[in-house]
């Protein structure tokens, strides 16, 4: 078997907000379609870690390695890095001024230079994998959340990033809308999309997830395998978790 | 009544020319007006210390001193170095004026637009230019077309104050038509008419505007 090609790879990042440190000696590693699964309670540093990894964040020191090369802020073009990763918000960020189809055409047409006919049929092509092949001309105010959010993952999908980065994305949504999200990240996940995911869903970890990653108060406490993770903690802190919210 | 009547007829095309003036005059001011308010709008949201202060005293100038003194400055003062059309100092005094009030809507709209907004353009790769203009202005433009709109409002009857340096805007019809005739009333009945008539077409315009862009709410 080759070895897999690692795509992301942090070593001892830190990160503070004024006095308040966030993240405390982050090593984590994310291979070629590894669907890896960041979870743990409000405020563990989860988000903060994801933000560093496209750069919405700056880290303190420590390392980001994004496809082999490592990357720093000041001396890298970051909307280059971030063309590569692509991100999924909690609270979605569609454009509200922009249709369905213009939220998805509009970073291909002005940051690749696609043209306007191709940057459609691309952005026609992904509304229509995540379902919404009826909505192109709607805009975000009549969507769903569960639209709304698989409209912001054809989005980032329409710039071909090699990772994909999902904060939460399904926190903010109706209990009965987080289904339709979480099956999209599923079918993308299976397609061998590379994806890092914070997540309170603990099912969608343990199916999806091909490594779980618990943190607590900016420390990553254990990480293993899901099956390992949510059967056999090694951690009482772990455990402690699990057992809160399962 | 009916002496109202005959000199609101009676001095139809002189206030005509009149309007003309002072369509000019608004339409002139508020356009340069519009660029010096997003260039201070942008100064201010910099980040940058020392251009954030630059607007800031630009802003205060503008706004502790009356418009008929900046115009006045521009044109009497600044006549000994470098002579000003009447035209032109009117017009540049009222852009310079309205410019600050437009910056702060500005910026006040685009601070509105929430962060995330700027976090996903910048996420797809987009640089700082490319989301200011693609993704913050067009959103905060539609947020600011009311304000906006008050304050193009305030812009035209502020261009009355170019009568003061001898200019034949509409206000200056009236009071010279009502100087002439000694019976300046009925005059300034008519130079109202106008302003409201000006008024009421602007804020049809600025309602339909609202609207058309209110369609992807």
């Amino acid at each position: 078997m080759t070895e897999p090609r690692e795509m992301i790879r942090v070593e001892k990042l830190n990160k503070s907000f004024g006095d308040l440190h966030v993240l405390y000696d982050i090593d984590l590693k994310v291979n070629e379609s590894d669907v890896v699964v960041l979870i743990g309670a409000s405020g563990s540093g989860k988000s903060t870690l994801l933000r560093c990894l496209n750069f919405l964040e700056f880290k303190d020191d420590g390392k980001i390695i994004i496809e082999g090369e490592q990357v720093e802020a000041d001396t890298h073009d970051l909307n280059k890095v971030r063309q590569k990763v692509g991100m999924v918000f909690q609270h979605f960020n569609l454009f509200p001024h922009k249709t369905v189809l213009g939220n998805v055409i509009e970073a291909p047409i002005q940051v690749k230079g696609l043209s306007k006919k191709e940057a459609i049929k691309e952005g026609k092509r992904l509304l229509d994998k995540v379902g919404l092949g009826d909505k192109y001309d709607v805009y975000p105010s009549r969507l769903s959340g569960g639209q709304k959010q698989r409209v912001a993952i054809a989005r980032a999908l329409a710039m071909q990033p090699d990772i994909m980065l999902f904060d939460e994305p399904t926190s903010a949504l109706d209990p009965e809308l987080v289904g339709e999200v979480l099956e999209t990240m599923k079918e993308l996940g299976e397609e061998g999309m590379t994806m890092v995911v914070v997540t309170h869903e603990m099912g969608f970890a343990r199916e999806v997830g091909d490594w779980v990653v618990y943190m607590n108060e900016g420390r990553i406490v254990e990480e293993g395998k899901p099956d390992q993770i949510f059967d056999q903690p090694k951690e009482e802190r772990t455990k402690a978790f699990l057992d809160s919210i399962l | 009544m009916g002496e109202f009547f005959s000199i609101f007829t009676g001095s139809f095309d002189v206030f005509m020319e009149g309007l003309w003036l002072t369509l000019r005059l608004s339409v002139v001011s508020l356009l340069i007006a519009i660029v010096i308010g997003l260039f201070f709008a942008m100064l201010k949201i910099s980040r940058i210390k020392v251009l954030e202060i630059i607007a800031d005293l630009y802003i205060w100038i503008v706004r502790g001193t009356p418009l008929i003194v900046q115009i006045f400055i521009l044109f009497y003062g600044l006549a000994e170095i470098w002579l000003i059309p009447e035209f032109w100092a009117a017009s540049i005094g009222l852009a310079f004026h309205s410019g600050a009030y437009i910056a702060e809507i500005i910026r006040g709209a685009i601070q509105s637009i929430t962060k995330g907004q700027t976090e996903a353009a910048r996420s797809l790769g987009m640089n700082r230019s490319l989301t200011m203009r693609r993704i913050v202005l067009p959103q905060a433009f539609r947020r600011a077309v009311p304000s906006l709109g008050n304050q193009f409002i305030i812009g035209i009857k502020d261009s009355s104050l170019a009568s003061f340096i001898g200019l034949q805007e509409l206000f200056g019809v009236s009071n010279t038509m009502g100087s002439n005739s000694f019976n300046y009333l009925p005059y300034f009945f008519t130079v109202a008419i106008y302003y409201l008539l000006i008024v009421l077409i602007l804020t049809i315009a600025v309602n339909q505007l609202e609207k058309k862009l209110a369609v992807s709410d």
